[in-house]
């Protein structure tokens, strides 16, 4: 397998409601991220993506943003893995260059969810037979992880204020954010209305519209394509029982932990080597339970890392350096691709007002389902 | 869902019929012939009773199609006394006892209305509080 790096990412801001197609706002992140690049050489696209199917009544999304980023002729395969989509086409794409199949791939992610209603398709990503067919949605899964949460670790109801308000802080200063710009104070957080209590509306990700791309070249040649390139230390996927009830302690997120472990292994690093770790802060109690999972804390208190600001720019463990999937906004199969562009602009010291300290080494992780399939990515310098 | 599925999935839905692990005793539910704690094949029949207490739960106002006219409702996490969890809507509920640990009994309840072409309603498991 050969080394392989990011050489060139491309965003579009994640909106409420883009002007875009969908199709164009996938071509769209990968004109940015092609802008110093001659088309010609890439050699194949993997298009991250949940909905398309149900939202815009379109499969076959890949070969579509191809023909239409003027990419012709060549490999181009859709990739899905639930919420994980964005990162699973990482994936695809890190696998095609390491193996020497491709010598230059696009990951690219998108999503529309103002095209249609998203709570039943997303919902989808749950086992239809036994959880859909009852009722349940993913949020009201997150409910009953928060609020079993707060009561078996007798946590305080506000112990997860700071992740919205951490989001928010640095997704202040992302152009590329939904609520760029935008203030939220503690007290909005806490006074933001319930959704499915104990789950408050600032507990929970926006549903957004956007696309985000990177590309990847070996190691070996990165430098003919640019001179800011971030390697891919390891790229791993686990699984957990497909259902929350089918664990024996669903506050336990054995698929966070056993892809972080594999991807630690891979990589040659430990936790206390991360600079920053971008989450699936798609509730905040995921965020929490992910930093349990992976090690940052035992199992209860990842909620105090956000409480004691260890998760700010500055902090022991920085997550969400853009926003995060709350604040950047959470265009589903795009998110993926957000969290490595983000990245690559954290180590590549691009990150203007939210740049940390001499970073050195990264780690993403994304998450489909019901923390079902998690997806690790390590980046370094 | 399509008449046949439900039709396959009637002694599940209606009887809460799961499986038995014949290697480790383990109680399955819902029914999938491999036993999620050993790993064996578990494929005798066994009959739950119906009993087991509230693990979670939240209450859902906006529902997905097919759910809008019961909207708001409970759902809940449930463990079972024989051990596995199951998802399911809580009924005849009095809101101001209910908690996680709170007794509830399996009942037979429409799930869903005739809204989708067939005009097929659906009957499922929900649970109620233990009655005192």
């Amino acid at each position: 397998m050969r080394e392989v790096s990011i050489v060139s990412i491309g965003q579009i801001p994640v909106e409420k409601k883009s002007s875009l197609n969908l199709r164009s706002m996938g071509a769209s992140a990968i004109a940015n991220a092609l802008a110093n690049i001659d088309p010609e050489q890439v050699d194949a696209v993997f298009a991250g993506n949940m909905l398309s199917d149900e939202l815009q009544g379109q499969k076959h999304l890949s070969a579509l943003i191809a023909d239409t980023a003027g990419l012709r002729g060549i490999e181009a395969l859709d990739v899905n893995a639930a919420m994980a989509s964005g990162a699973a086409s990482l994936r695809m794409a890190y696998l095609a260059v390491a193996s020497g199949e491709a010598d230059l791939a696009v990951a690219v992610g998108v999503e529309k969810m103002s095209d249609g209603v998203p709570t039943a398709a997303l919902a989808k990503a749950l086992d239809a037979e036994n959880d859909v067919a009852d009722g349940a949605t993913m949020i009201s899964k997150n409910a009953d992880l928060l609020r079993q949460y707060l009561k078996h670790f007798d946590v305080p109801e506000d112990a997860m204020e700071n992740f919205a308000v951490n989001a928010h802080r640095n997704a202040k200063n992302n152009p590329n954010a939904l609520f760029f710009g935008k203030s939220v104070t503690p007290r909005m957080v806490r006074k933001s209305r319930i959704v499915h209590h104990p789950l408050k509306l600032m507990d929970c990700s926006p549903i957004s519209d956007g696309a985000a791309a990177v590309v990847l070249a070996p190691t070996q040649d990165a430098r003919a394509f640019s001179d800011k390139t971030i390697r891919i230390l390891a790229s791993s996927v686990a699984t957990d029982r497909f259902s929350l009830n089918q664990r024996k302690n669903p506050l336990w997120l054995e698929g966070a932990y056993l892809s972080s472990q594999k991807a630690f292994r891979q990589a040659n690093v430990n936790l206390n080597d991360l600079s920053l770790f971008e989450v699936h802060d798609a509730f905040s109690i995921m965020a929490c339970l992910q930093l349990e999972a992976v090690g940052f804390s035992k199992p209860g208190e990842g909620w105090q890392l956000a409480k004691e600001n260890k998760i700010r720019l500055n902090g022991k463990i920085p997550i969400s350096t853009f926003g995060g999937l709350k604040a950047r906004g959470h265009p589903i199969g795009a998110s993926g691709l957000y969290q490595a562009a983000e990245i690559y602009l954290q180590l590549t010291q691009q990150a203007d007002k939210n740049q940390i300290k001499r970073p050195k080494v990264a780690m993403m992780q994304s998450i489909g389902g019901a923390a079902t399939t998690v997806i690790s990515h390590i980046f370094g310098n | 869902m399509d008449i046949p599925r439900h039709w396959r999935l009637k002694k599940q839905r209606y009887a809460l019929v799961g499986e038995v692990c014949d290697h480790c005793d383990s109680k399955v539910f819902p029914p999938r012939d491999i036993c999620p704690d050993c790993g064996e094949e578990a494929k005798t029949l066994y009959s739950f009773s119906g009993k087991g207490e509230v693990y979670s739960y939240t209450k859902v106002f906006e529902a997905p199609a097919g759910f809008d006219e019961n909207a708001p409702y409970t759902v809940a996490m449930v463990k079972l006394e024989e051990g596995p969890l199951v998802t399911a809507q809580l009924t005849d509920l009095d809101e101001s006892n209910l908690e996680i640990g709170m007794p509830v009994e399996m009942v037979t309840r429409k799930l869903r209305s005739a809204t989708d072409e067939r005009g097929m309603l659906v009957y499922g498991y929900k649970f109620r509080p233990v009655m005192a």
